[in-house]
């Protein structure tokens, strides 16, 4: 069952990649080429709208890490969630994965190194990397991208959806791991 | 609010880098920060130019309208806003199918593409419709059958059974997902509420 789902996932994005220009190609007869470059011009522009905001976002994100601002709200914190049965480790994932993917990532593989991918630490933090996606960049990229100033509700629906996988990760790694 | 924890995140950090006597960390931080996010651009720029001329082909030849077909139901409900053969259901569900896959470099370009979409419905153009809100949602709480980077991660660093994690990711993923369009509704209904049924 496993090796399977391990197969799926490395063959998925290659099928999808030559299946859709073989079945235009060949039972639609579409000039998939010219297509394919009508279709890619749309990148450039949507990426060079997105530039500003990524940028303003990645250094307020860049300052409160770098600063050590970071670390004394997980410090102010772990008192908190250590009863809760978050490990002290866990928590600047946690918290890190809503503003940043890669940053998430990195103390994610850091945990891997050193507790490894098979610890409890390990399994619970891939499963919270794979439970969520990173809010702050998602919302700027979106947004961003046709200009939207007011967000409405979104920003706090997105953060307490983070909240809710970060709960719903340790739930479960407990329930199933334990 | 977005506003608001910009704000906070520079000031935090400057008032800290303050005491730790270390403002030379703050300077360093943005440079950065500002060299990141041109750096992630790009990174972005490549596999975009890439999906998005791939998809048109996948429109052109019918087959992002058969795959809407199969989530057409769920979208339905969750999209009551977008009317029925409007494109954007098309790229809601190629979106929302990416993201189930695993897709997520693939499934950035498919969400924007929605968002255009969603924007040309959308009435007041500074302001997000019901409908981006919801598309928000779904894709910030990460949607995931496949978490493929994370597996392969695991393997990279050694894990005797790198995919062990896919059920409780599943499980995880969706009781997040589930949250997150209950929060939508709910706060929709509550800024209906507040400005009396207006909008």
């Amino acid at each position: 069952m496993m090796e399977l789902v391990q197969i799926i996932a490395a063959w998925t994005l290659p099928v999808i990649i030559a299946f859709i220009p073989a079945y235009a190609y060949m039972f639609r007869k579409i000039p998939v080429y010219e297509t394919f470059i009508e279709g890619a011009k749309g990148g450039l522009p949507t990426v060079i709208k997105l530039m500003p905001h990524l940028v303003g976002m990645l250094v307020a994100v860049s300052v409160f890490r770098e600063s050590g601002a970071l670390d004394l709200l997980i410090s102010a914190l772990n008192p908190l969630l250590i009863p809760l049965g978050v490990p002290p480790e866990f928590l600047p994932m946690a918290l890190l994965r809503s503003i940043s993917g890669s940053g998430s990532m990195a103390i994610m593989t850091d945990i891997f190194q050193a507790h490894g991918p098979d610890s409890f630490l390990g399994k619970l933090a891939s499963t919270m990397q794979g439970a969520s996606d990173t809010t702050l960049y998602v919302l700027t990229v979106y947004f961003g991208s046709v200009g939207i100033r007011n967000a409405r509700y979104a920003v706090k629906v997105g953060l307490l959806a983070d909240l809710a996988s970060v709960i719903a990760s340790l739930a479960v790694v407990h329930l199933i791991f334990h | 609010m977005i506003n608001a924890i910009w704000v906070f995140m520079i000031l935090a950090g400057v008032v800290v880098a303050a005491l730790n006597g270390r403002m030379d960390l703050v300077t360093n931080a943005v440079l950065n920060g500002a060299k990141q996010g041109v750096v992630v651009c790009l990174g972005l720029l490549s596999i975009m130019v890439f999906w998005l001329g791939l998809m048109k082909i996948a429109e052109a030849a019918g087959l992002v309208q058969s795959f809407a077909k199969v989530l057409y139901p769920l979208a339905r409900f969750l999209y009551p806003s977008v009317p029925k053969d409007h494109p954007a259901m098309g790229s809601i569900v190629a979106n929302m199918s990416a993201n189930m896959l695993g897709l997520g470099n693939a499934a950035t370009p498919l969400g924007l593409k929605a968002m255009r979409e969603l924007q040309d419905l959308n009435p007041d153009k500074q302001t997000a419709s019901d409908a981006m809100c919801t598309l928000l949602a779904i894709n910030t709480s990460g949607l995931t059958i496949i978490p493929a980077t994370v597996i392969g991660l695991r393997l990279q660093y050694g894990s005797a059974n790198p995919t062990e994690i896919v059920v409780s990711t599943l499980l995880a993923t969706l009781l997040a997902t589930t949250t997150a369009v209950l929060l939508d509704r709910w706060y929709r209904s509550r800024e209906r509420k507040k400005w009396g049924e207006s909008k």
